[in-house]
């Protein structure tokens, strides 16, 4: 009675294998105490599920009746969230042992949260929804506090429990809401069953709750609160795996609710001011307060809410800026990666991170030359300088919001993003146009060595963000194909 | 064909990236010279031996070779794709092929230069640039490449930046090539704002549909003349012509491998390539194309009578160089594109001939000169000439030593025999004695002008007479050239015990082939009287061609071709033996300049000051310029544009500050915003 198994588990392989071995590194690693070969098995199991997954983007598939989709679109944020954990693991090596933290269940809360985030962006019903949503959830609250000896680490992570379960209690009512109007788990047949039903009040307010959940899980202002407290407090280079796979996840799954369960107008339901007025609130506010901070790890977490925002632009444009926003999901994974990546190399304890700021690392683009220039291009990226990965980004996803009509909201992105040039270049003012001797001695002289493999990230991160920014096509034809409409066609090149 | 187009093109690209890299971050890689050399000339050969074979597979068929889009919005769609046809594969033949020998030459010419690995990799990224430029298909493309091509000159012409005065001919070059540019957008624009909306979807300024007859037809005349005037404008720029000429003899500051390649063979060409790709549009502006003849006849004969002043032996053949684009120009703006483009080929053999001969002279005067400090003639050894006068050697001119003066050369056919017979051959060809290849071309620009004026346009007569001129002039300088430098005795201090000697065979081996390509070269264009021209049935192909030519309505009586033919073989003639045996350079040595003078007047002062137009530049304009900039802009900058800058910026950081109080770090504060925002998002699901 299991013959129906087997396919399943294969059109699931990268998740499964991603999980399994995650639960095979907490064995290894209470009964050896030899933890060297644990990064490189972590490693080697994403590079696989990668592989495995760009090798099936062009079908799509589903497994487990419809619970979990797999292939195309799936594969493809599959690939941006492995992507995210594997830089993330790359960097995080050296930065741990350094820091004194080179546990190895770090790798394996990696790995099961990876796998929770699959599961959350290839969700096909409510279920698989809540079970990746807490899955990663539960690994990110536990690795934020990963620094058991300070006391920010752990108040960051406490915060980020209660106020993530606190959400989740939203998303979860939000589910039985929707249960509720529609009688049914799986996101696709949702539509013709509130037709049925009739019961549109009821799916309203399921599908706000769902929309709170996601909006706090990708951090949109009012929902952004904990953010910078995390992302300041928790292990640089985990604080960029959160910021980057996560969202990714979050945002994939917002894509399919929305797709799938919507289109909404038959019923005289819309989503679309809702995300427009909350992507509006979240440009303006994520980057107006990122000017104030003069940590950058702070600074960072507020240009990541400013992000949140620029993709709930392309998400509020409707299925004209699905495509577009998947664009800029790999571009910010990218960008962010590397961004967080510098920073983890300026730092050697583990804790400088939360209090360094943007003056101690005056003059250090000429001390290390590499590091200045990759985070020159993270920069000049992040805040959307053609011909960079960034610049297409944020104009796939506001040409998509000004075709569907929402003008106001590109143009109030635009100037959010000038406003964001500012903070983004001062980090460069002080990396290469200050001189070393107005900061910390400290800073100077301990920031570690660059190790090889965090070169290697970084190098092919700026690589990418080049490649991207040249030919963006490869990319948007191929999450194009995953909306066919024909007005999200008609608008990708 | 996809693959062998993209592999012509990455080829250069990525080795200029892997000589780059390499040479940037590991020091141990600079070392190693042939590897540097021979991979930097393996990615010009290879993608030259495909270009053979694309050609040899060609029909006469246009190709466009499509890669991806780069850039779509709105009715603007650029495509990244190349158009393989008759006129791009004559160019991508000559810029692989002479771009190669150059960089077998560069392997021996900048032997133990401590930027070897770095004058290889700008190298191969201006052959990737150039290509881009002859194979585009869209305008875009090309401007890409014009850009790069640009980019890379100026990196090479400063390639010695530790020398101020290297450092500010590039800029120089630079700078004037932006006036080009700049017309060249200007172009673009236009033509998009006339084309876009018009066509069939989305317009990527490709030339397909640009040169289609019904898009042409949407131009009014007007436009179309504005349009062309600004293209030629871009042209003048990177090709050299009046006004914005003055960048190019300065470059000569740049290796001499560069001068030959980019300042002579390929880059300098690329404004004639541009106008003979849209000579459809062009033709149809009867007034831009009278403005381009007499501006590039104009050119060649300023440049000609310079050329004849000048000592320094590459400054020689840079204003050479000016003065044979200003034949090109010449071709063009009687509508004979063709001709045009096969005087680019001819004069490609011949000049880079010429120039990489000129280098290897240099090459062994540096060895004079080494040898002389050496022996403690030039005063050097940390001893000035006041400390030793004794050793001090009185030289012809002011200042130390130069490698590059002519007055200082004299006799090196005996040191550098190889040198000479090429240098010899390419002198001839360029003077235009047949049956070499510079008498083909030459002739039949001269004959096209002629051919244009017979049929009505008079104007054309004249400038077929000062072609004459500049013919006679070209024979005599180039002659003076090769007699200062190979002829006669030599004139360097201790001359009986320093000598020179031949280049290494990297350096001799493309100057054979170059000198053999100079001899053979002109068959592909022969005169319609002697069986007609290859190139002018592969380039027009009877109207099918990518290169279009105006409808003559006489022809010249056959006798007169004739004349014609016999007359430009007697001016050529008549030069070089007037040089050779009236003037005598040769056993007179520089002394002979004496005749010249007396002959010009006090026009040779206007030309040995070369016509002031520097001076005049700096006077007129770039001193109001920077007036105006240091008087009038940047206090306005200061005040009025940073004022509302800050302003700004203090506003929103004003209010960044007062916002950040709402992060208290309290957990209850969050959990009540959250809150609130569950409370917006429910009551606009609900009710809005």
């Amino acid at each position: 009675m299991y013959d129906f198994l087997l396919p399943d588990m294969g059109a699931t392989a990268p998740i499964l294998l991603v999980a399994l071995i995650g639960v095979v590194l907490v064995v290894v690693d209470s009964f050896s105490n030899d933890s060297a070969s644990i990064p490189w098995l972590s490693g080697a199991v994403l590079v696989a599920a990668i592989t495995i997954e760009l090798a099936r983007v062009g079908v799509t598939d589903s497994a487990f009746m419809g619970h979990v989709m797999s292939g195309g679109f799936a594969s493809f944020v599959n690939v941006v969230i492995l992507l995210g954990a594997l830089g993330s693991v790359i960097l995080s090596v050296p930065y741990l042992s350094r820091t004194g933290h080179n546990f190895g269940e770090v790798h394996a809360l990696i790995l099961i949260a990876t796998a929770g985030m699959m599961v959350l962006a290839n969700a096909g019903s409510l279920i698989t929804l809540f079970v990746g949503l807490e899955t990663m959830s539960i690994c990110l609250y536990v690795l934020t506090g990963l620094v058991r000896d300070n006391e920010r680490a752990n108040e960051s992570a406490l915060k980020y429990f209660l106020l993530g379960a606190f959400s989740t209690g939203f998303f979860l009512y939000g589910i039985a809401l929707l249960y509720g109007a529609t009688g049914t788990m799986m996101l696709s047949d949702m539509p013709a069953a509130l037709v049925e039903t009739g019961r549109t009040g009821f799916f309203a307010g399921g599908v706000a709750l769902l929309l709170i959940g996601f909006f706090f899980k990708v951090s949109a202002v009012p929902f952004h609160m904990w953010t910078p407290d995390v992302y300041q407090g928790a292990p640089t280079t985990l604080a960029g795996f959160m910021s980057t796979a996560s969202k990714t996840a979050a945002f994939a799954a917002l894509i399919l609710v929305l797709g799938r369960i919507l289109p909404l107008d038959d019923v005289g339901l819309d989503t679309r001011h809702v995300l427009a007025i909350v992507a509006a609130i979240t440009m303006v506010v994520g980057n107006v307060l990122a000017l104030a901070q003069r940590n950058i790890k702070r600074m960072l977490a507020y240009s990541s809410i400013a992000h949140a925002g620029y993709i709930l632009t392309g998400l509020a444009a409707g299925a004209l800026g699905y495509a577009g926003a998947l664009y800029y999901l790999l571009a910010y994974t990218v960008m962010n990666i590397g961004a967080f990546g510098v920073m983890s190399v300026l730092e050697w304890d583990g804790k400088q991170g939360a209090e360094q700021t943007i003056d101690s690392l005056a003059g250090i683009g000429s001390r290390k030359p590499l590091l200045g220039v990759a985070m020159g291009v993270f920069m000049f990226a992040l805040s959307g300088f053609p011909p960079l990965a960034g610049f297409f980004g944020k104009y796939f996803v506001f040409a998509a919001a000004v075709d569907a009509g929402l003008t106001w909201l590109a143009l109030i992105g635009v100037l959010a993003s000038v406003v964001s040039a500012y903070y983004y270049l001062r980090v460069l003012v002080a990396f290469w146009m200050k001189k070393p001797e107005d900061a910390h001695v400290s800073v100077q002289s301990a920031a570690f060595d660059v190790p090889l493999f965090s070169k290697v990230v970084l190098v092919a991160c700026v690589a990418a963000l080049i490649a991207l920014g040249i030919v963006p096509g490869f990319i948007t034809e191929a999450a194009g194909a995953f909306f066919v409409t024909p007005e999200a066609t008609a608008l990708l090149p | 064909m996809h693959t062998t187009v993209l592999l012509i093109l990455i080829l250069p690209l990525a080795l200029a990236a892997f000589n780059g890299l390499m040479g940037l971050f590991v020091p141990a890689y600079r070392k190693n010279e042939w590897l540097i050399g021979g991979l930097g000339t393996l990615a010009v050969a290879i993608p030259f031996v495909l270009t053979v074979k694309l050609f040899l597979g060609f029909h006469g068929e246009a190709e466009v070779v499509h890669f991806f889009t780069w850039m779509a919005a709105g009715d603007l769609q650029i495509e990244f794709a190349y158009r393989i046809d008759q006129l791009s594969l004559v160019m991508t033949l000559v810029v692989t092929g002479v771009g190669a020998l150059i960089h077998l030459y560069s392997i021996g010419y900048m032997h133990g230069d401590s930027g070897y690995w770095r004058f290889f990799a700008y190298l191969n990224l201006f052959i990737f640039a150039m290509l881009n430029l002859v194979l585009a298909e869209n305008l875009l493309v090309l401007f890409l490449g014009w850009e790069g091509v640009g980019l890379c000159s100026y990196l090479l012409i400063g390639f010695w930046y530790t020398d101020l005065k290297n450092s500010a001919a590039a800029n120089k070059a630079f700078i004037v090539n932006r006036i080009g540019d700049f017309a060249f957008l200007l172009a673009m624009f236009v033509i998009f704002a006339v084309v876009t909306g018009k066509t069939d979807g989305a317009f990527g300024l490709d030339f397909t549909t640009l040169l289609a007859p019904e898009t042409l037809g949407l131009f009014g005349a007007g436009t179309l003349l504005a349009v062309a005037l600004l293209f030629f404008v871009g042209a003048t720029g990177k090709s050299a012509q009046i006004p914005l000429f003055v960048w190019l003899p300065d470059a000569m500051a740049g290796p001499t491998p560069v001068s030959a390649l980019i300042h002579a063979a390929t880059m300098v060409t690329s404004g004639l390539y541009l106008l003979a790709r849209l000579s459809p549009m062009v033709l149809m502006a009867p007034t831009a194309m009278t403005i381009i003849a007499i501006v590039g006849a104009l050119t060649a004969i300023m440049a000609a009578t310079i050329a004849i002043t000048q000592n320094d032996i590459k400054r020689v053949l840079a204003y050479s160089t000016v003065s044979q684009l200003g034949y090109m120009f010449l071709a063009a703006g009687v509508g004979a594109y063709f001709v045009a483009i096969f005087h680019v080929m001819t004069h490609a053999f011949f000049k880079a001939c010429l120039f990489l001969g000129s280098g290897s002279v240099i090459h062994g005067m540096h060895e004079v000169e080494h040898e002389l400090e050496h022996k403690g003639f030039l005063g050097s050894h940390g001893k000035s000439e006041e400390e030793d006068p004794l050793m001090a050697v009185e030289l012809p001119y002011e200042g130390k030593f130069d490698a590059q003066d002519m007055r200082t050369m004299g006799g090196l056919k005996r040191f550098m025999p190889l040198t000479r017979w090429t240098f010899l051959i390419a002198t001839l060809a360029i003077a235009g004695i047949p049956p070499l290849a510079g008498f083909f071309s030459k002739d039949e620009i001269l004959f096209k002008a002629f051919e244009l004026g017979y049929n009505g346009h008079v104007w054309s007569y004249f400038v077929w007479i000062i072609g004459l001129v500049t013919a006679v002039l070209t024979a005599i300088y180039m002659t003076r050239a090769y007699l200062l430098t190979f002829e006669g005795t030599p004139r360097w201090p201790d001359a009986m015990d320093t000598k020179p000697h031949e280049s290494p065979w990297t350096m001799t081996v493309p100057l054979v082939v170059l000198a053999a390509l100079s001899v053979v070269g002109g068959f592909v264009g022969l005169p319609a009287v002697l069986g007609g021209s290859e190139i002018h049935h592969f380039l027009v192909h009877d109207g099918h061609g990518p290169v279009a030519e105006p409808h003559h309505e006489f022809h010249v009586p056959v006798a007169i071709e004739w004349g014609l033919l016999f007359l430009g073989l007697a001016i050529a003639a008549g030069g070089v033996l007037f040089a050779w045996f009236v003037i005598r350079w040769g056993s007179r040595g520089p002394e002979a300049d004496t005749s010249v003078k007396r002959f010009f007047g006090p026009l040779y002062g206007t030309f040995s000051r070369k016509y002031s137009v520097d001076e005049i530049y700096q006077k007129w304009v770039v001193n109001p310029v920077v007036n105006s900039a240091r008087k009038i802009f940047a206090p306005f900058d200061e005040s009025a544009v940073d004022g509302a800058v800050n302003g700004v910026a203090k506003l929103v950081q004003g209010i960044a500050l007062r916002l950040r109080g709402i992060q208290t770090g309290v957990v209850q504060h969050y959990a009540l915003a959250l809150v609130l925002g569950v409370v917006v998002v429910l009551a606009l699901m609900l009710l809005g």
